[in-house]
């Protein structure tokens, strides 16, 4: 049987490990590669690096930290954040990263989505959709959540299920940093509509809500950052605590 | 020993490479090439491949030279190969993803599309699933039954002849994960993105 996967996220700027509340208040906590080995010796399916470097001129950094976690960590390792081209896709895959998050790049213009997919297969594309309730429906933002795009979420997840991606990782806005837990009806709304797998992102305050983020959200991934990072809970807990709930994980 | 990865713009082998490289230390030789002459002489050859069916085999074949050699190199050399994922699924004679597609050859059967039962599963199949051995073979010496592999794919290597299956794993319907036949090795998980137990099965291949 496939199992869930847990996933946790670093989020990196200047090559160094961060993570926001609400996408401010940047708290520093260390060297992103010795990060991920910890994460993926303490049973991480996947690692996630979202790169949050704002200025052009440190952008390099993010390359040599994939390169170098490439060489340490044999798990899976996604990294997203400032993708726009081809040629930023295949310099993070060339450097070892085995999938790519793309998100404002693929709302601007889907044929960088079609074209990745086409030249890299699907199973690397991963569309980033970072999503807030507006009246009855999500709408999609861009530029790390800052630009309202008016575009309805669960069209644009299908849309990018046409355009050949291979997952989606799903955040929501509104709980991104609160600790309240995953926005399971935009999880399970997505999720139902789409037949490939779905990452859900934004919100995990504790390890019921990896387990809603499953059960309910009909998540075949939970993405989490805080609650590992500042050790409020080991992968392996949570994986634990999943089996426990009749969740099948890797133990 | 020589153990050569080929390199024919398959898409993505960097974690295929760190992967051979950590196993393999200073104690055995990892070249990663498309060089004729030097995968002739290698001992053992890596035969990665992502991207789709289709343009993995468009990729071997725009590499004059490259198909017949290592034809001879499995066939008359009888020297042991490793096919990982689409690399796995070119051993077929035939491949329906994008488009038919004539594969390699070496064992007789097709690569088709998953059967995900009217969108009941999802496609690709990613993630981590257990492997059933189902033969003996030496690239599971050591490994547990209903270990953990990762996977990403769509489409499945069906062989015509069952018994060149190695391993299953349960998913729409029991999906071939490995296959071997004589000096021929082929997984269709990754290895490389494995975790411990994946770098394990590169030794045994290795160490063959």
């Amino acid at each position: 049987m496939l199992k869930k996967r847990i996933i946790p996220c670093l989020d990196v700027k200047n090559g160094r490990v961060v993570k926001g509340i609400n996408f401010v208040d940047l708290k520093d906590a260390g060297d992103p590669v010795e990060q991920a080995k910890i994460y993926s010796d303490g049973g991480a399916d996947e690692i996630c690096f979202l790169d949050i470097t704002a200025s052009n001129e440190n952008r390099d950094t993010i390359y040599d930290v994939v390169e170098r976690t490439s060489k340490k960590c044999f798990v899976p390792l996604t990294v997203g954040g400032g993708v726009r081209s081809i040629e930023d896709i295949s310099r993070l895959l060339n450097c070892g990263a085995d999938k790519v998050s793309i998100n404002t790049a693929a709302v601007q213009n889907s044929a960088v989505v079609i074209e990745s997919s086409k030249k890299f297969g699907s199973q690397c594309i991963v569309i980033a959709i970072d999503a807030k309730l507006n009246g009855d429906k999500w709408e999609v933002f861009t530029h790390g959540g800052r630009n309202n795009t008016n575009i309805d979420a669960i069209e644009f997840a299908k849309k990018m299920e046409d355009s050949g991606a291979g997952e989606l990782l799903v955040t929501s806005m509104d709980r991104d940093g609160t600790q309240v837990g995953y926005d399971i009806n935009l999880m399970s709304k997505i999720s139902s509509k789409v037949n490939i797998p779905l990452i859900a992102s934004g919100g995990v305050g504790n390890l019921d809500h990896l387990v809603d983020g499953i059960k309910l959200g009909k998540a075949s991934a939970v993405l989490a950052a805080s609650i590992f990072h500042f050790g409020k809970h080991s992968v392996q807990e949570a994986k634990e605590y999943l089996d426990s709930k009749g969740i099948p994980v890797r133990i | 020993m020589n153990v050569t990865i080929v390199d024919y713009n398959s898409g993505n082998i960097s974690s295929v490479i760190n992967s051979f490289k950590e196993v393999a230390k200073d104690k055995v030789n990892i070249e990663v090439t498309s060089d004729l002459n030097k995968i002739r002489s290698s001992d053992k050859v890596v035969l990665p491949g992502q991207g789709s069916f289709k343009s993995c085999v468009d990729a071997l074949n725009s590499i004059n030279g490259l198909v017949d050699t290592l034809n001879e190199f499995v066939i008359n050399h009888k020297k042991p190969l490793l096919g990982i994922c689409v690399g796995l699924q070119m051993f077929a004679d035939i491949g329906y993803e994008e488009s038919e597609t004539k594969g390699l050859g070496w064992i007789s059967g097709k690569v088709s599309k998953i059967d995900n039962q009217q969108g009941k599963y999802k496609l690709p199949h990613i993630g981590w699933n257990e492997i059933d051995i189902v033969k003996k073979s030496q690239i599971y010496k050591d490994i547990k039954n209903k270990s953990h592999m990762y996977f990403v794919h769509s489409y499945e290597f069906i062989p015509e002849d069952k018994s060149v299956i190695s391993a299953t794993t349960g998913y729409s319907s029991k999906i071939v994960c490995s296959a071997e036949k004589e000096n021929l090795f082929g997984v269709q998980y990754h290895p490389e993105k494995s975790d411990k137990v994946g770098l394990k099965i590169i030794g045994n291949f290795i160490n063959l």
